[in-house]
């Protein structure tokens, strides 16, 4: 009995201790994506300046944006990471939890990459291709659809290598998946005028055929591990794989990145935004925070650095593309004046 | 119905078929042990020979002068730049140097800032010291970036690898044992990235899940099987203990997040709360094995403490708790061991983060050992799988320890009737 009752003292003091420690530490949550990126910075961070190191969460750019709008106060992030744009809903589900000020701060670029083993030849697809040998349902003829029915790739596109159309890449909750429908199907889809034309009149219709991907075998979740798609493309020379730019740069004595409309997946072309499927990634900041948690500013002053983001910083050697000098000072202004975000 | 053969003779016609019955049977079972022991030998070769890696780092030997200004300006790896221009002197151009500065690590310089703490006397002094190179020079080292590629599908340009032939001319780079993965916290530089940082968050979590879990597992395991009448109500609890145990540890992640975050507000990350999650998931293993092992010990001891005047109490404190003590402790290690490898209630409760900082108290922001495997596997660089396969092997080691400990105990203390 003597024990349990000093257990239970023992457990209560640390739940005191617990909750009247003011936090000295910045909080970061979000995006898988921007994780390599803003690690990267927390840990410079933390090794040059006076301030502990930010602890960072790898949740998903939703998850992330979930916590960030639970409230103000300690027990909540004062960062998120996002691989998309913050969403008026959410920005709606903030203002309600008393969040009215945020800033938005755009990083720079992702670009993903549709690649295949180097023992095979290199992939030359167009965003119509992906389209037509990914989505489930596929145009036949004017206004009418049926079921994709392409088995290999010369069934795509006269051209294209004989094989089995066999595509590893990340599952729904990824928001690289969310990404590559939106950029890599729908611009595909889009190249098909009556689709297109659908837009205006039936916006739902039109997302669900250009967003939605095949569900025969085709296109085959292989989990969030990027590295894992690699590893599964060196075995199979036949099958692509979707995954972000940095595991490219990675990986690039073992596989390659298809050209897409002719443009191959390079730091150049992506960063010059010729290379059509590609990203903005953000981080948004809880400005109430600003001042309270110590070191917000001087971390987001350090993200924004040009030995950061800029074209020769070190995110750059972790595979992040940077943005034009202009739009790099323009953000940077914002961060630093802590400007409240516009949708 | 003439030629109706004797029992005996019946049984002599079958005996060959039931003797290669049971050989083939044996046979089978030799089959299956060969095969789990061949599956597990491949998983740990393949590991180990990917994971050993991880253990050696390459350094290179540079001459370093603590110059003044620089130290003063507290620019360590503009101390390590000097240097390697004082290395490759005829290294002009600005992309060059740019490139040559790239052999070293980052961190290079801190290992400088440390040497200077400890001997400020280094003040305008050259010294000759090894330092950690980068993650792509340390993979060509070890042979996992192939030469023979053309230039531009291999991280390392034909440039770097002549400065590094350079060094290897003079022997000047050469692999070292990589104390900095036992003594460093995590680091998104893969050659000063270490595992002390999740080591001390498991052993923290550890301790909180052994200090929550055994008092309470040993306390109701004792209840339940000396005191407890046998009803409705002990029935259902039991069947409920049963059930726990097979629950998916991620139910107790969820559980933990709802209420030791949102309800009781404890601090995100802390292995406080990861011990906590932990203690609900061993509490069944620990209260199972507790009551089977009261269960071992036979009643006479029990009739005859009472016969002697003794109260149920002190029966059960003097004589059957310490003899059901191997048992239970057993229990304890094997349900620890258990929450040693767990990483999926750690990701609820925000335990699956970066953390650079070696934490050191309950309510510091820590990983785990298994989720620092998972953060790494999942990182671009090709230098952090050889680390992830070396923290695999670590886990192992912990885990292989605390499991001869618990077959150890079993071996030597436990009673049998």
């Amino acid at each position: 009995m003597f024990k349990k009752t000093l257990m239970i003292a023992a457990i209560g003091g640390v739940f005191a201790a617990g909750a009247a420690e003011a936090r000295d530490q910045i909080r970061i949550v979000g995006s898988s994506t921007v994780f390599p990126f803003s690690t990267a910075v927390a840990e410079q961070f933390g090794k040059t300046s006076s301030f502990k190191t930010p602890v960072v969460e790898s949740t998903g750019s939703g998850g992330g944006l979930k916590l960030f709008c639970a409230g103000i106060g300690d027990s909540h992030p004062d960062i998120t990471n996002a691989s998309r744009r913050i969403k008026s809903s959410e920005v709606k589900k903030c203002a309600g939890n008393g969040i009215t000020n945020i800033t938005e701060v755009k990083v720079g670029y992702d670009g993903i990459a549709i690649a295949n083993s180097k023992k095979a030849g290199k992939f030359e697809l167009t965003l119509n291709d992906i389209f037509l040998a990914l989505a489930k349902d596929i145009p036949a003829g004017e206004g009418k659809l049926k079921a994709n029915d392409n088995k290999t790739w010369a069934d795509v596109r006269k051209g294209l290598p004989n094989v089995k159309i066999e595509v590893l890449g990340p599952p729904p909750t990824s928001g690289t998946r969310d990404a590559f429908a939106e950029l890599a199907l729908e611009g595909g889809c889009k190249t098909i005028p009556w689709i297109k034309a659908m837009k205006k009149k039936d916006k739902k219709a039109y997302k669900s055929l250009c967003h939605t991907v095949r569900e025969d075998g085709a296109y085959i979740e292989a989990g969030e591990n990027d590295n894992l798609i690699v590893q599964k493309l060196e075995a199979n020379p036949n099958a692509l794989g979707i995954f972000g730019y940095s595991f490219l740069d990675q990986n690039a004595d073992k596989v390659q990145g298809s050209s897409i409309g002719g443009k191959d997946v390079t730091f150049e072309n992506i960063a010059s935004g010729d290379y059509p499927v590609s990203r903005a990634l953000y981080f948004y900041v809880k400005t109430a925070h600003v001042g309270k948690v110590p070191g917000i500013a001087e971390f987001v002053a350090e993200f924004t650095s040009n030995k950061a983001w800029g074209d020769e910083g070190y995110l750059a050697d972790k595979g992040l593309i940077p943005m034009p000098k202009t739009e790099r000072a323009k953000f940077a202004n914002d961060a630093k004046e802590f400007a409240d975000l516009n949708m | 119905m003439t030629d109706q053969l004797s029992n005996s003779e019946r049984i002599q016609a079958g005996l060959a078929r039931r003797y290669r019955a049971e050989k083939r049977f044996r046979l089978y079972g030799i089959i299956a042990v060969v095969l789990a022991v061949g599956f597990l030998a491949v998983m740990l070769s393949a590991i180990g020979a990917r994971g050993f890696g991880a253990f050696y780092q390459t350094h290179a030997s540079l001459e370093v002068t603590f110059d003044e200004e620089l130290v003063k300006d507290k620019d360590w790896q503009g101390i390590v730049k000097v240097a390697m221009r004082k290395s490759f002197p005829d290294v002009k151009a600005r992309r060059d140097k740019r490139k040559l500065y790239k052999l070293m690590s980052s961190g290079a310089g801190f290992d400088l800032q440390g040497m200077y703490k400890a001997d400020p006397e280094l003040l305008g002094q050259t010294r000759t010291v090894w330092l950690p190179t980068s993650d792509d020079i340390d993979m060509l080292m070890k042979g996992q970036i192939d030469r023979v590629l053309a230039e531009d599908d291999r991280r390392v340009s034909d440039k770097e690898i002549t400065w590094v032939d350079q060094w290897i001319a003079s022997d000047r780079i050469e692999l070292q044992f990589n104390t900095r993965f036992f003594t460093g916290g995590d680091s998104r530089e893969p050659e000063l990235a270490g595992i002390l940082g999740a080591v001390m968050g498991s052993l923290l979590s550890l301790t909180v899940c052994l200090a929550l879990s055994f008092p309470l597992g040993v306390m109701t395991a004792v209840y339940l099987e000396e005191f407890a009448p046998k009803n409705k109500w002990t029935d259902i609890i039991e069947v409920n203990i049963n059930n726990l145990a097979a629950v998916p540890s991620i139910v107790f992640g969820l559980l933990g997040l709802a209420m030791f975050l949102n309800f009781f507000g404890m601090p995100r990350s802390a292995p406080l709360v990861g011990g906590m999650v932990l203690a609900l998931m061993t509490l069944p293993t620990i209260i199972i094995a507790g009551r089977a092992a009261l269960r071992a010990v036979p009643p006479s001891i029990r009739e005859a403490a009472l016969g002697m005047g003794a109260s149920p109490i002190q029966t059960v404190t003097h004589h059957v708790l310490p003899l059901a003590m191997p048992g239970m402790l057993t229990g304890t290690i094997i349900g620890m061991a258990q929450a040693l490898g767990e990483s999926a209630p750690l990701l609820m409760i925000g335990m699956v983060a970066f953390i650079v900082d070696v934490p050191a108290a309950f309510t510091d922001p820590a990983t785990a050992l298994p989720v620092q495997i998972y953060l790494w596997a999942d990182s671009p660089e090709r230098a952090f799988s050889e680390r992830t396969s070396g923290a695999i092997i670590v886990l192992l080691g912990f885990l292989i320890t605390m499991n001869i400990i618990a077959v150890f105990m079993r071996k030597s203390f436990e009673r049998r009737w």
